[in-house]
């Protein structure tokens, strides 16, 4: 779960670590009061779970309330890559004396942490050549590390303390909350010399919310990936109209993939894991029928437990209980299948020996209809 | 890196060992649904399930397995140094440490959903105890035609000298019915797990393999996510690992910053993209295969030269 900035900076403030006064809002009149709250100017920072919201035009300045009358509404209903915000954090100005680029991260690879800094804030870490990377155990962050990292940022005397006490705190946000990723890009020496994050990205490991009872009012999920979520589907929604329904992630990216090269269009993605039953097939064509732009569905089920013929007869549940009108296209490995073929035989599902020639017919099928 | 560990020798022992094949392996959460259905079919497949783990339900047997309340119970009645959790994730914590306080040396490690941090901590403490982990959310280790510790079917195997490693659990065996099909049996088949972290990593896997003379090619089913393949593709270049590879890789048209159905199949930036897993196969010259089905004809191809 992506956190929102301003959520992170409720997690940074938790754990001590300072950010600019801000005040969130959701409409204009929110928006007026918390202007006269802070004083102008301010930064008008829209609330997107997506990256590069920087060069979007999704953060503003904002000078008087001349300003704020034409940006704020602008700002609220931009769209960026595809997401709208949820909210506005109206922010104080701060005097900027140093950036810095400082975050904690998930090391796959060594299964540990690493730090990355670099005394270039603000820019996209990835182009930087300059950046410090330190691995760092579960276990913590040593007064050693934490004062060569200082050094090698070159963080002026009067904010090394500081620094280093922040550091630390950000590697607590890390353990305590279960995050993948505390990033605070740039942080900011101002000119008093203490230190403040003007930004936050935190990234919670989803896997850990059920002790994190506090950061589950963060979870923002669509009514469609709610419904997926509850019945324990993984649910992504994409661009095209091919919906591709399968029992086990990898087989589901495999077949998305096999859609594209066959120049489809993938709609969503929906693994329903575990066992392929009429039920499980039921309620993922429920929330399927649910997306209007898709035109046809793809069903690819491969392992050893799967009743084909049960697959078939939810299927054709679905177009008795009219929640189906768009016609399927099934590989589905595993016991019965010459009796699925049957049960199917009249409806509009057709049942495939192998999941390309499944493609085929579902891209050749929503391609001419176009 | 990851200590020595030869996993033919523990999961079916030497041939002059009395039970060799027969090795006995304990069920962590034998008596759950999930649990008891696998408990069966590996049993079926030929797997010695020797014990199984239900605190409260000791004294008791699973179709004539006997339960125990303690994996130090479990482990003292059988000497097994196997176990297979199948417990849910927010207990497999606990689980996996008292396994490896007991003498466990290889956890199978089913659950999906597992905390980061609980992957992490039990990996460092079976690093520290000799012992290793796969997974978690793998579908286990199979050695076709003689053992199985996990939930894989056992039609897509076939008995060979390919070995097959994948961080998904459908398209390893997916891409084993294939190879089976076209005659490249397989001599283990081992799921990594779709987590951010895994207890056994793709170079852990290679590890096990890279001297077996009973292993005669490789094949390696990734996703997006994360940088396993890049620095497998860095150790097989740099070790000059002799044996022919072929790869996989799922999620070529994925969506960035969305996690496709695993925990760890999800792309930041370039971090963790096709792109950068293909190129990065290319310079250690491993063919990469389109779709599952191509993996055999690569494989054949690569084979004859």
């Amino acid at each position: 779960m992506r956190l929102l900035e301003y959520q992170g900076k409720e997690l940074f403030n938790q754990f001590g670590i300072k950010t600019p006064q801000s005040i969130l809002v959701q409409d204009m009149e929110e928006a007026k009061s918390a202007a006269e709250k802070l004083g102008f100017p301010f930064v008008l920072k829209s609330q997107l779970t997506v990256g590069g919201r920087g060069k979007a035009g999704a953060i503003q300045k904002c000078k008087d309330s001349v300003e704020l009358e034409s940006k704020f509404e602008e700002l609220l209903h931009k769209e960026v890559k595809g997401e709208l915000p949820r909210g506005i954090l109206l922010e104080k100005m701060v005097e900027i004396v140093k950036e810095i680029y400082l975050s904690i991260f998930l090391n796959r690879s060594k299964r540990c942490f690493s730090i990355i800094a670099s005394s270039e804030g603000g820019v996209d870490i990835e182009q930087t050549e300059n950046k410090i990377i330190k691995e760092i155990t579960i276990n913590g962050i040593s007064n050693e590390l934490a004062s060569e990292i200082a050094n090698e940022l070159d963080i002026p005397k009067e904010s090394r303390e500081s620094f280093i006490t922040l550091l630390f705190n950000l590697f607590k946000v890390i353990i305590e909350k279960e995050a993948e990723l505390a990033e605070i890009n740039p942080l900011a020496i101002v000119s008093d010399g203490s230190l403040l994050a003007l930004d936050a990205k935190v990234i919670i490991d989803d896997n850990s919310l059920f002790r994190h009872k506090d950061l589950v009012k963060y979870l923002h999920l669509s009514e469609l990936e709610k419904q997926a979520s509850d019945n324990g589907f993984s649910f992504v929604e994409l661009e095209g109209n091919i919906a591709i329904i399968g029992n086990g992630a990898g087989l589901v990216m495999s077949t998305l993939d096999m859609v594209t090269d066959a120049k489809g269009t993938a709609g969503s993605f929906l693994d329903f894991g575990g066992r392929a039953t009429s039920e499980t097939i039921y309620e993922a064509i429920k929330v399927i029928s649910r997306i209007p732009k898709i035109k046809a569905i793809l069903v690819n089920l491969f392992g050893g437990i799967v009743r084909t013929d049960l697959v078939a007869m939810g299927i054709l549940d679905a177009y008795k209980n009219n929640i189906l009108n768009v016609p399927v296209f099934a590989r589905i490995s595993g016991a019965q299948s010459e009796k699925a073929k049957e049960l199917l035989q009249g409806s509009e599902a057709r049942l495939f020996d192998t999941v390309e020639e499944a493609i085929n017919a579902v891209v050749l099928k929503v391609n001419n209809n176009n | 890196m990851a200590t020595k560990f030869d996993i033919f020798s523990i999961l079916t022992g030497n041939s002059n060992d009395a039970d060799y094949e027969k090795k006995p392996v304990i069920i962590q959460g034998i008596t759950g649904s999930f649990g008891s259905t696998h408990t069966r079919l590996m049993r079926e497949y030929g797997t010695n399930i020797a014990a199984g783990v239900t605190p409260g339900k000791g004294g008791s047997k699973f179709e004539g397995v006997p339960v125990f309340n303690s994996m130090k119970e479990a482990v003292e009645a059988t000497g097994s140094t196997i176990s297979g959790i199948f417990v849910p994730a927010p207990y497999f914590y606990s689980a996996a440490k008292e396994a490896l306080d007991s003498g466990i040396k290889l956890l199978v490690a089913i659950p999906e959903h597992v905390p980061i941090i609980d992957s992490i901590k039990i990996y460092e403490y079976a690093e520290r105890n000799g012992a290793r982990m796969i997974g978690p959310n793998t579908p286990g280790v199979i050695i076709p035609n003689t053992m199985k510790v996990g939930i894989m079917p056992a039609q897509p195997f076939t008995k060979g000298g390919t070995v097959v490693f994948s961080r998904s659990g459908t398209l390893m065996y997916e891409v084993s019915y294939h190879l089976s099909n076209s005659g490249f049996g397989q001599r283990l088949g081992l799921g990594i797990g779709g987590d951010p972290i895994n207890g056994t990593n793709l170079i852990d896997s290679f590890d096990l393999i890279r001297e077996r003379e009973d292993v005669d090619s490789v094949v390696v089913v990734g996703e997006i996510g994360g940088d396993a393949e890049e620095m497998l593709a860095e150790y097989i270049f740099k070790t000059n690992f002799s044996k022919p590879v072929i790869a996989y890789i799922a999620g070529r048209s994925a969506p960035k910053e969305k996690r496709m159905g695993h925990a760890g199949a999800i792309v930041y930036g370039n971090y963790g993209s096709a792109d950068s897993k293909i190129s990065s196969y290319s310079k250690a010259n491993v063919p990469v295969a389109k779709s599952p089905k191509e993996v055999p004809l690569l494989l054949r191809t690569l084979l004859k030269k």
